[in-house]
Parts: structure tokens; C-alpha cells; sequence
């Protein structure tokens, strides 16, 4: 479609570039009045000269003409760029960027443009900005331009090249070069096979299709180096969408870790089902959104770190709960695990009917903190805070667990007991204690990973039940009572997960995660990473 | 020579609990068809559909307390071998709607001619002939129980890793049957039943014949629970619940034991399934819910594992109980739910018969020593 665009933009803006800042760099207040007169063929010619002039106001007041912004003032002629404020334009004036007042759309005239003219203008503010002198409008320039590949701009971007100081820059001027040589069609073969050899170095979905636009086009040699290109580039491309694959894998793993991690410490070394897992989890959630609740109406200025006041006090909620629990019900359950279920399984009903009381049945309103918001690239990953907050989080959490059982006493006596009940009691280790807290610890991590969920699930009554049967699910297949094969496990499951997906659909890659699990523990009944020994049994 | 053998397997208690749940089969549709209308002995037609499903889940809970209270293996999925009954149900009289659909369609069911099916799924065919959707009613769930418990008994995956992977297999089939590709009607599932063999759903009559039926199936049931039960097949099961690897070291094949009464159990869950969904006129993937497995479990659990009238009892108390609450208390109802697991667990471990047995036991007791 650039193709179409008359010659005579691409010889006039060559022309008053070579003259840029000569003779013909007529002072602003001219050049800018002279958009303003004659037909459209004139307008033309003074939006290039406008353009080349350098004028750093030049790309604001040529951005405000295409957007349909520049008008005339039918009282004094003054030239003012109007931007819609209610039912009146807050008018700046154009030449000088100076407030000027407000107008009814009446007493202004409209600088007019047609689809020929905002192409034109197009190109103009692309060549402006080559120039500018911040590196990074210069950067993203380019990078447009290699999106267009706008033949028009080649005679721009040969200066640009030229006066280019700056390594990054220059190559990717030189690419968007490379691109735009290869979709015109004047360009000799050999020019075509340089310029193949650069875009197909840059290797992503942009240069991909620049290659096979080529491709497509040309014949014989050209034709065969762009094809082998887009296919190089093709390779690199499927290894990051497998890397994405891969870290969506670990990012949902990671959710998966969180989830499963308390359940690990309950079922995995106390053997008590705790079905109501999920709902320590939900409670961590609701935790954290009352902490926003509050802040919101009495210190909005400590939105920011709402999280990681969250994060002690569901720790605190969750366990406390979990504490209780321990006390008035599972105590009087070990050693039948089949009633835990049961028995926690009801407690879990009766956790969700009160919270569903007490806060509503609907979705609660749960907001990330700026530095949670917005994404990164990384090569061609795209990666969202959030996402990696948690997966940060998580292995935080992780380790500091592994800490906690492998350094501390409190961590010696869980284990203890754990692994020999009557043993441990007969050294003077209080059991019952060390119980209550094992399981508090277990409930409390439950409520950490509701902070973080929160930022990624909707905060309702029914957010743990969505993540029991997975919980359980890695808990089994990593191995009850080791708690790396649960970090095993989840990041597996997460990555299967994700892996399946882009074949099977996401219901469907689900289903077969779990057919895959009931077969597993055919295979392996105590998981991936098995205890051994008597205390198995 | 059969039947004196299935009444030696009953006792006294047993055998007056069947003829009960006869009577009520027989004396509630016969009082609704009988008795003129305003009567006040006359059972109103919603008492009947409500009866004849507390029967249907009575069937399910005697199933659960036949692996769970006899067996000793604790299944989080039956409730997906009742709905997979109940689909099999719901597809015979889905082709029984015939022209009748909305879109008046006389190949295809109406969520088929919705979701642009061209033509019928292959798996549905036969489910034209009721014989076919019998046969199927029981077929399918024994053969998905046989085939999970033939993999899962053999590698002697016991306890809690079967109540895990149950509970994977009915959430894998909730979420399978809630794709639209499954070609069972996905989230909506079937509904709009017309017929059942040739009776319009709807009429009293076939209400009346429907809860009589779940009666009949479920005095079946009991009487083939207490063959097996009594039987030394089914000292065998005991035995295989409380010390699994003696029986084992003793040399019993401990898995053909697990492996029958499990398929046995699941072809009942799936007969009580497909009489659940013509009364109540809808099955949807929602059946499949691990929470409703779980609630099987409680109904066991209630009335007390390990006996045979215990969840007939359990079934009847918790859906009396939740079809009170939810329409007089709605937002209650969990809390007593909930509240009932934990009470029945952690004081009632025999359920109510048991209480009623340890009742009795005691002031025997009493009688007893007053006479000495």
C-alpha cells in the first residue's frame, strides 16, 4: 500500500533533507502558517518542509494535524492545536506549546487533512523522529519502521544511518533498512541477500514475516537465502515458544507449589488429610483483602506494601485457625486418616458458609501493587511481574520451610515425631505441642499462598476448593513425606500442564494430567520420590 | 434352595427393615393412585418423587458401605459411577424425545441440532432400544470400575492414595463431561425427558411405578448385600479390611476380593443412578461433583459403615435433613453439613445404628442387673 504513495513525497522529502538546515529552513512561524493555507497538494509540500526543518515543535503540531487537532482561530489567526476538554477545546497555541485559553468548535477552523495527507504526515514525523535527540524516540522510530517498512522512509534513514552514534541504534536502523530494501523492488540481488543476512539475525515473529514477504517475492537466489532464513528464524522461534511453554509451566507450578506446600507438612508428615486445606488458603486471600480494605479507607498512601502486610497477619489468621483445629478436632483423629478427610472435609463447608456470611458470596475486589503490574521482555519471553513474584515467592517460601525443618528445633522435633512417635515422646518431647504446631505451621503456609493467589484468582467463598484436588495431586506424585518431590512434582505437573495445552485445549490437558497421575500411582503407589523404610507403614 | 440361602444371610432386624422398605414402595404410590385426591391418607405426588429419590440415594449409600464399610476401601468417586448410570438413563430417553425437541429434529437431540452435530456420535447409538440402555446402565460403570480397580488393586494402592485417585477419576469426568465435545451435552446436560417406555416422565402413574421401582431395587440391593455379606466370601471381606496383609500372608487373593465387591458396588451405584435421573428429569455434569461423592461417603458414615441398614438410614436422615434446611434455612444448611461430618466423625464413629445398638445394649444391661 506504500507502494501506491506518489514518488513525489519520497523526492521532496530526499530534497529538503540534503537542505536541512540551509537556506530553506525558513523560520517556524512560516512553516507553519504555510500548513494552513492553499489546497492539499501545497499543504503537502510545506508538512515536508515542516519536517526537515529540525524544529523540535515540528512532530507535536504535525501529530496534532493528523489527529484532525490543529486549528485556525477565526479571531486573530493564531494557529492553536485543540484538544477536547468537555464541551470546549483547551487551546494551546501551535508554535510556542503556550496555553491559550478555551473555544467552542465554532470559532476555530479545522486544518483539514485527507488519508494522503496523514501517510505523508506519517512518514514525516517517522523521519523526524530518526532525528531527535533522545536515543530512545530514535530507537523506537526504527523499530516502527521495521514494523512498516515504509519505502519512503529509506532516503530518511540513510541520513539517519549516517549521523548515528549509538551501536543499538544503528543496527536497528540498519535492519529496518535491510527490510525496507527487501520490499522494494528496485533493490539489485546482492543488496536483497545483505539485507536477508541482517533481518535474519534478528530472529523474531517481525523478521519472520519480513522474510517470507521476501520470499514470496523474489526468485532464485533471494528467494532461496530468505527461505532458509525464515526457516532459521522459525527454529529459534519454536525453542521460545517452548522456553514460554516452559515458564508458564513454572509460573503455574509454582501456584501449584504454594497450594500443595502446607499440604505436604499435614498429610505428608503427620498423615492427616486435611481437606480443608483450600480453605486456609481462601482465608489467606480474604486476609489480604481486608488488609486493602483498610488501608484503602484509612492510609491509601501504604497500598504498595498492602502485600507484605498481608503476608504476616494470613500467616498469623491461617495458623491460629489451624491451631484450633489441630486442638479441638484432628487430635482425637490421628491414626484414621479416612476421618480426617471426613471430619475436615465438613469443617471445610462450614469455613466456606462462613465466610460466604460474613463477606458475601460474590467475588471480593483484590488489587496488585504497581510493582506487581506490567510485564518485561526477556529475549522474546514475555514475562508479567505478577507471575514472577509469585514464582519468586514461592521458592522463598519453599526454602525457608527446608530452613525451618532442617535448623531449628522446632524443625528437629517435628521430625522426631514424625518418624517415631512413641520415641520422641519418650526423650520428653511434648508431642501433643509439637502436633498442634506442625499443623498450624502446615495452615499458615496455606494462608501465605492466599496472599499470593489472591493476585491471580478471584477471592470468593469456593478459591480453595478449585485447589484441593490438585494439592493433593502433587502431593502424591512428588512422594508423601518429601518435600522436594512436591517441588518436583508441582513444577512437573505445571509444566505437562502448560506443555499439553496448545494440543489438547486446556479442560482437556487437564483431564489427561490427571489420567496421567491415577496411572502414575498405579506404577509408583508412593509417589515419585518415595519414602523407604518402616516408617511407611 | 437360592432363596433359603439369601434369607439365612439376613437376621431378624434385616429382614423386617426390607419388608419396610417394601411397604413404603408399595402403600406410598398405591395411596397417591387410590385414594381420591384431598384425602388426607392420599401420599401428593411431590412426597413420591421425593421418596422415590431418597430411595435411589439409599441404593448409592449401600453401595459406598459395601467397599467402604465391608471392604474398608474408601471411594471419593462413586458418585460419578451413579451419574455415569444416570447419563446412560439420560441418553435412553433423550431418543425417546423423538420429534418432540424444540427443534422438532428426528435424528439428532436438541443440544446436538444446537451445537451444529450433523450426525449422531457413534456412542450413541442403540440408546434407542431400552434393553441396549439397561444393559449399558450396569456395563459401564462395572467396566470403569473394573478397569480402575483391576490397575489399582493389583499395585496394591490401598487407604488414602484410592480415596486420592477415586477422587481424580470423578473430577477428570466432571470436567470431561462438561466439554460440548464430549457429544453428551456439556454443561446443560440433558433434560426435556418426555417418555420412559412409552409413559409420558411427567404423570402420576409413572411417578408412582418410578418410586416403586427404587423401593423394589433397593430391597434387591439389601437382600444381595447381606448373600454377600454373610456369605464366606464376605467374611473374607471383613477380614481383608482389618488386617489386609495377613489375609494376604494366609494366601488369599486379596485383590479378586477388592475387585468384585468394588465393580459389584458400582454397578448398583449406576442402576440407582439411572432410576435417580428420570424422576428427578435432569443429568448434568454437576453429578460428577467430588463433593457429592463425599456426601455419599457421609450418608454412610451417618447411619453407621458396616452395617447394612445403617446407610439406608444415613441417606434418609441427611437428605430429609437437606431438603428441609435448604428450602426453610438456606444459609444454614452447610454449617449443619459440615457440622454433621465432624460431630458423626469424631462421636458417632457407628453411625446411628450404632448408637441405637449401644442404647440398646446398655439398658439390656440394666434389665439385666436388676433381675439379679
Amino acid at each position: 500500500m506504500f507502494s501506491s504513495r506518489p514518488i513525489v513525497v519520497l523526492l521532496s522529502t530526499l530534497a529538503s533533507l540534503l537542505l536541512a538546515g540551509g537556506a530553506f529552513a525558513a523560520d517556524l512561524a512560516t512553516l507553519v502558517a504555510n500548513l494552513t493555507l492553499g489546497g492539499f497538494s501545497e499543504r503537502e509540500t510545506a508538512i515536508t518542509a515542516l519536517a526537515t526543518s529540525g524544529e523540535a515543535r515540528a512532530a507535536p503540531i504535525l501529530e496534532a494535524l493528523a489527529a484532525g487537532q490543529l486549528y485556525v482561530r477565526t479571531s486573530d489567526k493564531l494557529v492553536v492545536i485543540g484538544k477536547t476538554d468537555g464541551n470546549r477545546l483547551a487551546l494551546s497555541e501551535a508554535i510556542t506549546g503556550k496555553a491559550a485559553g478555551s473555544a467552542v468548535e465554532a470559532d476555530l477552523e479545522r486544518v483539514r487533512v485527507n488519508n494522503r495527507l496523514r501517510g505523508t504526515i506519517e512518514a514525516a514525523v517517522g523521519s523526524l523522529t530518526l532525528m531527535s535527540p533522545s536515543p530512545k524516540v530514535r530507537l523506537d522510530a526504527a523499530e516502527a519502521l521495521f514494523k512498516r517498512r515504509d519505502s519512503t522512509a529509506l532516503a530518511a534513514l540513510d541520513l539517519a544511518l549516517a549521523a548515528e552514534k549509538d551501536q543499538r541504534i544503528k543496527r536497528s536502523m540498519s535492519e529496518a533498512r535491510a527490510a525496507i530494501v527487501l520490499t522494494t523492488p528496485e533493490s539489485t540481488p546482492a543488496q536483497k541477500l545483505e539485507a536477508i543476512a541482517l533481518v535474519r539475525e534478528r530472529a523474531d515473529r517481525d523478521s519472520l514475516s519480513v522474510l517470507r514477504a521476501a520470499a514470496s517475492s523474489s526468485e532464485g537466489e533471494v528467494k532461496a537465502a530468505a527461505t532458509a532464513g525464515a526457516g532459521a528464524i522459525e527454529q529459534t522461534l519454536g525453542a521460545w515458544q517452548a522456553a514460554q511453554n516452559v515458564w508458564y509451566g513454572i509460573s503455574l507450578g509454582s501456584v501449584l507449589l504454594l497450594a500443595a506446600i502446607g499440604l505436604a507438612i499435614t498429610f505428608g508428615t503427620m498423615g492427616v488429610i486435611n481437606m480443608a486445606h483450600g480453605e486456609m488458603v481462601m482465608l489467606g486471600a480474604y486476609t489480604t483483602f481486608v488488609v486493602q480494605d483498610v488501608i484503602r479507607t484509612s492510609a491509601p498512601h501504604l497500598f504498595d506494601v498492602s502485600l507484605l502486610i498481608a503476608l504476616p497477619l494470613a500467616f498469623v489468621v491461617a495458623g491460629a485457625i489451624g491451631i484450633l483445629i489441630e486442638r479441638t478436632i484432628i487430635r482425637f483423629l490421628y491414626g484414621r486418616p479416612l476421618d480426617t478427610l471426613l471430619a475436615t472435609w465438613g469443617l471445610s463447608l462450614v469455613l466456606q458458609q462462613a465466610v460466604r456470611s460474613i463477606f458475601g458470596s460474590s467475588n471480593r475486589e483484590v488489587g496488585a501493587p504497581s510493582w506487581m503490574s506490567g510485564t518485561f521482555q526477556l529475549g522474546q519471553l514475555n514475562i508479567t511481574y505478577g507471575r514472577l513474584w509469585i514464582v519468586v515467592f514461592s521458592l522463598i517460601v519453599f526454602a525457608a520451610l527446608i530452613l525451618l525443618l532442617r535448623r531449628t528445633s522446632l524443625g528437629l522435633y517435628m521430625r522426631a515425631v514424625t518418624q517415631n512417635r512413641p520415641m520422641a515422646s519418650a526423650m520428653g518431647i511434648r508431642t501433643p505441642r509439637v502436633d498442634a504446631l506442625t499443623f498450624g505451621l502446615g495452615s499458615g503456609i496455606a494462608g501465605l499462598a492466599g496472599v499470593a493467589l489472591s493476585q491471580i484468582d478471584n477471592v470468593s467463598p469456593n478459591l480453595g476448593q478449585g485447589y484441593i484436588i490438585d494439592s493433593f495431586m502433587v502431593v502424591v506424585f512428588g512422594g508423601v513425606g518429601n518435600l522436594f518431590g512436591t517441588l518436583i512434582g508441582a513444577l512437573t505437573l505445571g509444566v505437562v500442564n502448560k506443555f499439553l495445552e496448545p494440543y489438547a485445549g486446556a479442560v482437556l490437558g487437564k483431564i489427561l494430567v490427571l489420567v496421567f497421575i491415577i496411572l502414575f500411582i498405579q506404577r509408583r503407589p508412593r509417589g515419585l520420590f518415595a519414602l523407604k523404610g518402616r516408617s511407611v507403614e | 434352595m437360592i432363596t433359603r440361602f439369601l434369607w439365612q444371610g439376613m437376621d431378624r432386624n434385616l429382614r423386617l427393615f426390607i419388608l419396610l422398605v417394601l411397604a413404603i414402595g408399595i402403600l406410598l404410590p398405591l395411596s397417591n393412585q387410590l385414594l381420591p385426591v384431598g384425602s388426607a391418607f392420599r401420599a401428593p405426588s411431590w412426597v413420591l418423587q421425593l421418596v422415590g429419590k431418597y430411595l435411589c440415594y439409599a441404593s448409592l449409600a449401600l453401595a459406598v458401605d459395601l467397599v467402604w464399610g465391608f471392604c474398608g476401601i474408601l471411594t471419593l468417586g462413586h458418585a460419578a459411577f451413579f451419574a455415569l448410570g444416570g447419563y446412560c438413563m439420560g441418553m435412553y430417553l433423550m431418543r425417546q424425545i423423538g420429534t418432540r425437541g424444540v427443534y422438532g429434529n428426528p435424528l439428532l437431540p436438541d443440544f446436538m441440532v444446537f451445537l451444529g452435530y450433523k450426525e449422531l456420535p457413534w456412542f450413541w447409538h442403540g440408546f434407542d432400544h431400552f434393553w441396549f440402555a439397561a444393559v449399558m446402565i450396569v456395563l459401564v460403570p462395572s467396566l470403569l470400575a473394573l478397569a480402575l480397580g483391576w490397575f489399582a488393586f493389583r499395585s496394591r494402592v490401598t487407604g488414602v492414595y484410592l480415596s486420592i485417585i477415586t477422587q481424580a477419576m470423578t473430577f477428570a469426568l466432571l470436567l470431561a463431561f462438561f466439554r460440548n465435545d464430549m457429544g453428551l451435552g456439556g454443561n446443560n446436560g440433558m433434560t426435556d425427558f418426555k417418555d420412559i417406555l412409552g409413559f409420558s416422565v411427567q404423570s402420576d402413574t409413572t411417578r408412582a411405578m418410578l418410586c416403586f421401582t427404587s423401593a423394589l431395587v433397593l430391597a434387591i440391593f439389601l437382600v444381595i448385600a447381606a448373600a454377600v455379606v454373610g456369605s464366606r466370601f464376605g467374611k473374607a471381606l471383613t477380614a481383608v479390611r482389618d488386617a489386609e496383609s495377613r489375609m494376604r500372608f494366609l494366601g488369599y487373593r486379596v485383590e479378586g476380593y477388592k475387585l468384585f465387591v468394588f465393580v459389584l458396588s458400582a454397578a448398583m451405584a449406576g442402576i440407582a443412578g439411572a432410576l435417580y435421573v428420570p424422576q428427578v428429569g435432569i443429568i448434568n455434569p454437576s453429578e460428577f461433583a467430588p463433593g457429592n461423592s463425599i456426601e455419599a461417603v457421609l450418608w454412610v458414615a451417618v447411619g453407621g459403615r458396616g452395617t447394612l441398614i445403617g446407610p439406608v438410614i444415613g441417606a434418609f436422615i441427611v437428605n430429609f435433613g437437606k431438603t428441609y434446611l435448604t428450602g426453610a434455612l438456606p444459609e444454614v444448611w452447610l454449617f449443619a453439613l459440615g457440622a454433621l461430618f465432624i460431630v458423626v466423625t469424631l462421636l458417632l464413629p457407628k453411625g446411628v445404628v450404632g448408637l441405637w445398638n449401644q442404647l440398646n445394649s446398655r439398658s439390656r444391661e440394666r434389665r439385666a442387673r436388676a433381675v439379679a
